[in-house]
């Protein structure tokens, strides 16, 4: 790793590639396109006498189109440089994602018509690798100078960069396969997000059943209300899934058939303990585990209570 | 009441007809299922204008008009569709049989058609059955979020119980498979044709639900079968010759589901089963003893036991012992599944089991058991079922 810390800085300080003089001198109509594009109608950039009336000589640049004067057109550039070398590097370390993070630049003097600049870039900085939101990575500052046919320098622009390993992206796990909820089975849906474990109960006879219905096998009465099991429990039979695999499950799944010491069975997972550990008669309680807004759920875990 | 019915010995099964059984039919169900009509016919001897009635299982995609009219039938006067997966196979015939006996239909066809391997597979579960809020899949609210979700997880759950209770292991599940596959073996239509297994090989198979091996899980399959259910008397103009129903039944217990009946006080057992044989022996007014052969739906091995006992072939908790010591390959006391059964020939819901029984009874079987006069068929476990007792027309 440091290896390749020693080898990113010794591009600092590198000039990419030879000085370039811009295609065009500063001129009025690119001045006056770049205003209309952008909607500046300050009167310095567009018209003489207004320019004078603020101490100008004439008409000047907006001090923004810095950068457009040294662009190089489409498929402009030619060559390898050094930044070339490095981003080759830092792709090669895994970190080939890029985004631009900013841009600060300094102005010296307004430009006129006539002034013609030449750009030099140079690697200025390359950060220690960095944790950031996107992914680890490593800043890249580069320096660009740009200076009049003088040899002074009109204005500076720093532009840096992150290039990072992209994260893979972490799909949100999908959902346990959903209940169909009728007028039937609601309830014990409902009561099991405020973690309760209901037993359906014939209001008349006072069996109890599960999976619920809306008739007391028994006494044929429509009535009926609940109890709150107390979530202990043995396991009656149980399973162990490998094949097939439903994403939203871990594997291998332990699937029982619980009985409650209510009396009554019920289907559900055993967790906190090793598949080939569970056993026909283990004691087991219940706990809630809300798997998603719409789903919570008991699950068994071996014990007393 | 009396279990025994009225429809016993006065239908028969005068034709059988299937495609191929393979893995990617390259075809449509519906081509299958005409496919398979059709050379049930020709077996019969029977054109498809004398056919007035078709039954098959609510789980078929090939309508009964859709069939009938691709075969240019005539006047359909019965039509009719059996629920609950694999448990449909003797019901419908005891629905033909029922038809037939009580002179609505001269000539029903039962048939099941499905590309249940290169299309919907059975073995996936209801992971994604939509939960419209109806009661059959609200069924399904008590199991599938917690991930319990295919046939071969509802089924191991009995099977556990089913070991703990009577001290079966594993290996006892296996000698089914290798019994299936032995027969496969030698059947050239079987998926599985020369290819047995050990009971080594079993027990290294992977995991797909423990107490399940991959070998104790029948295959998924594409093709299609189709029988055809006249009266007896016309089984002396068959060119085959047919197959008696001695009887047939359908059974549904207190406290049924659809795979996951586990909420009964004993759940080493299927009580729809034995309430499918209390029928069927007495219908027939036959005992385990006078079975030669039979076909016992095997879509997981465990069941096979289960069946055996309920059926009184051996007491409740010995169908470990009876499988060892008396016998459910060729020779032994009651072979099972000579068509190698659906670990071995090919799922076709059952309905190849009931066309095996055929054979064994017309003694045309690639594994024929000598001296055959009775067969029986059962149908799909853990679910609503049905079951047959096929026999010699003497
Ligand atoms: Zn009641």
């Amino acid at each position: 790793m440091s290896e390749l810390i020693d080898a990113l800085r010794a591009f600092e300080g590198r000039v990419i590639g030879p000085p370039t003089r811009a295609l065009d001198a500063v001129n009025e109509p690119m001045i006056r396109h770049w205003c209309d594009a952008i909607d500046d109608r300050n009167p310095i950039y567009l018209d003489n006498d207004a320019a004078k009336a603020n101490g100008h000589r004439g008409i000047v640049a907006p001090p923004t189109m810095l950068q457009a004067w040294s662009m190089r057109g489409l498929g402009g550039r030619t060559g390898a440089t050094a930044q070339d070398d490095l981003l080759r590097l830092l792709d090669s370390h895994g970190f080939t994602s890029v985004v631009a993070t900013n841009c600060d630049q300094e102005y010296m003097r307004y430009l006129e018509p006539g002034d013609r600049v030449t750009t030099t870039v140079t690697i200025e900085a390359v950060s220690d690798e960095k944790k950031t939101g996107l992914g680890v990575g490593h800043f890249v500052t580069t320096l660009q100078e740009y200076r009049d046919d003088a040899g002074e320098v009109v204005g500076t622009m720093r532009f840096r960069i992150l290039k990072f390993a992209p994260q893979p992206k972490v799909e949100p796990r999908p959902q346990r396969p959903r209940p169909s909820i009728t007028r039937d089975n609601a309830f014990w849906f409902e009561a099991a997000k405020q973690h309760q474990l209901l037993i359906q109960r014939c209001a008349r006879c006072r069996q109890l059943r599960h999976p619920p219905g809306p008739m007391c096998p028994h006494c044929h009465s429509l009535e009926w209300d609940t109890v709150d099991a107390s979530g202990r429990g043995a396991i009656y039979s149980f399973v162990v899934n490998h094949h097939p695999q439903v994403p939203a499950f871990d594997y291998p799944l332990v699937v029982a058939v619980i009985e409650l010491e209510e009396g009554t069975r019920l289907v559900s997972n055993v967790i906190g303990i090793e598949a080939h550990d569970v056993e026909i008669g283990m004691p087991v309680v219940a706990e809630f585990v809300a798997f998603d807004d719409e789903l919570t759920l008991p699950q068994f875990r071996p014990g007393l209570n | 009441m009396s279990d025994a019915s009225d429809i016993g010995g006065r239908t028969a099964i005068v034709g059988i007809g299937a495609t191929e059984f393979s893995k990617d039919s390259g075809r449509s169900e519906l081509r299958l299922a005409v496919e398979a009509t059709k050379a049930a016919l020709d077996d019969a001897g029977i054109a498809p204008s004398e056919v007035d009635g078709m039954v098959t299982f609510t789980m078929d995609n090939n309508p009964e008009i859709e069939v009938a009219r691709n075969l240019g039938m005539n006047d359909l006067k019965l039509f009719s569709r059996v629920h609950y997966g694999g448990g449909a196979g003797g019901g419908t015939i005891l629905q033909a049989a029922m038809a037939v006996a009580s002179g609505v239909c001269d000539v029903v066809v039962c048939y099941r058609a499905f590309n249940e391997r290169s299309g919907h597979r059975f073995g996936i579960g209801v992971q994604d059955r939509p939960p419209a809020p109806n009661t059959e899949n609200a069924h399904y609210a008590w199991y599938s979020p917690y991930g319990l979700v295919t046939p071969a997880q509802w089924v191991a759950m009995f099977a556990r119980r089913y070991m703990h209770t009577y001290g079966a292991t594993s290996e006892d599940f296996g000698r089914v498979a290798v019994a299936d596959r032995f027969h496969a073996s030698t059947n050239p239509a079987a998926w599985f044709f020369q290819q047995p297994i050990t009971l080594e090989e079993h027990q290294a198979s992977r995991w797909i639900v423990e107490p399940l091996h991959l070998l104790d899980c029948c295959q998924e399959s594409d093709g299609a079968q189709a029988l055809i259910i006249t009266s007896r008397d016309r089984v002396k103009d068959s060119p085959n010759g047919g197959a008696i129903i001695e009887a047939a039944a359908q059974g549904a217990s207190k406290g049924q589901e659809m795979m996951t009946s586990y909420y009964r006080d004993d759940m080493a057992g299927l009580p729809e089963m034995g309430l499918v044989a209390r029928q069927l022996w007495a219908t027939s007014s036959l005992t385990p003893a006078d079975i030669q052969t039979a076909v016992i739906y095997d879509h997981f091995t465990p069941f096979v036991l289960c069946q055996l006992e309920e059926f009184g072939f051996c007491g409740r908790g010995e169908a470990k012992d009876f499988i060892k010591d008396e016998g459910i390959e060729l020779g032994g006391r009651l072979p099972i599944n000579t068509n190698g059964g659906q670990l071995g020939e090919a799922y076709i819901h059952g309905m190849n089991g009931i066309a095996e029984g055929v054979r064994q009874v017309r003694g045309n079987s690639v594994n024929q058991v000598p001296n055959v006069q009775y067969v029986l068929v059962t149908a799909g476990t853990g679910v609503p079922t049905s079951g047959l007792i096929l026999g010699r027309d003497n």
